[in-house]
């Protein structure tokens, strides 16, 4: 039977080189993927994967991807949380890759919120 | 839904929901018999009896609960369409379990589609989750286990965007191999371009 083996996870680790940090209490950023069944019929999981390979290149550790249930506006799905120190969370709408990119890029980043594509601010 | 993998990865997340610590997908394609079978266990607080017969109705089941409500009555009707059957049992207290049958080649079956991305956006998003992961196609096998993984590795290990991004790409490539009929095979060198994850 074929395995994801040790020798599968050494080499990941080798690529990613980089020490890998501990990523516990010292948040200072959270994203939410909304993934009900209403978020992932609309893409979510797409999502999610763009926000890792953003997350990659950004270097940071202390931003914290987590997935969560439908918020009941189903309609506007996917929805992305982001949630700054600080800040007001923003519920983000009808997210698509380009999008995911452009928010991780400006607001979590950069701390721009990008009202084009906001629902609301809870 | 586009994949029989967003049906999995919705399921799972029910079983996340329910408080489940440990998820187990089963994905079999038994060619040879023309049937796809999916399961999905969790160890999650259960669904009572009263409900559970109720639970593939999308009108009856309230969405007060998330134990509830579209994905599993999708799932049903995806699978009655491709002549096959789903199935919810589950103790309360104890975890459910949902098994979708297709026929295999019908013509209105999804393609399985990315379980890859499903894994893994699995473990990126519910860090506190284990999953086990188990896909035959055939008498061949794949199989990956993040209790073992975290037995292995430090347990940020999995914490790691990047790790997940090329956990990814090694799941998928594992799985073209089953696609394609290698057995066991030691894995090669990695980086050698996209693999086409529209399987069968």
């Amino acid at each position: 039977m074929a395995k994801l083996t040790i020798e599968d996870l050494k080499r990941i680790k080798e690529k990613t080189a980089k020490k890998i940090s501990v990523r516990d209490g010292t948040a200072t950023a959270k994203i939410t993927v909304h993934m009900g069944t209403c978020g992932i019929a609309a893409g979510a999981r797409e999502v999610m994967g763009v926000l890792m390979e953003e997350l990659t290149n950004s270097g940071r550790d202390d931003i914290r991807v987590v997935n969560s249930g439908c918020i009941g506006m189903c309609s506007s799905e996917p929805n992305v949380t982001v949630e700054i120190e600080g800040g007001e969370p923003i519920v983000y709408q009808l997210i698509n890759s380009n999008k995911m990119r452009q928010i991780f890029k400006r607001h979590v980043l950069q701390g721009e919120i990008q009202t084009d594509f906001a629902l609301a601010k809870i | 839904m586009r994949e029989i993998s967003l049906h999995i990865l919705d399921v799972a997340e029910n079983g996340i929901t329910a408080g489940a610590s440990c998820i187990q997908i089963v994905v079999e394609e038994a060619r040879a018999e023309n049937v796809l079978k999916i399961v999905i266990r969790d160890n999650g607080r259960g669904i009572s009896s009263e409900k559970i017969d109720r639970i593939t109705d999308p009108f009856v089941t309230t969405r007060t609960t998330r134990r509830v409500g579209l994905g599993l009555s999708l799932l049903e009707a995806a699978a009655r369409r491709c002549d096959g059957e789903a199935k919810i049992e589950s103790e309360p207290g104890a975890g459910t379990e949902v098994t979708a049958v297709f026929r295999y080649n019908h013509i209105d079956r999804a393609p399985i589609g990315d379980m890859a991305g499903s894994i893994t956006t699995l473990i990126a998003g519910n860090p506190d989750v284990d999953f086990i992961y188990d896909h035959s196609v055939d008498d061949r096998h794949f199989g990956m286990d993040t209790r073992e993984i975290r037995k292995e590795l430090e347990d940020s290990f999995l914490a790691d965007p990047a790790v997940i991004y090329h956990l990814a790409q090694t799941i998928r490539k594992h799985l073209n191999r089953l696609d394609q009929g290698q057995m066991n095979s030691e894995m090669g060198e990695e980086g050698n371009g996209k693999i086409d994850d529209r399987r069968s």
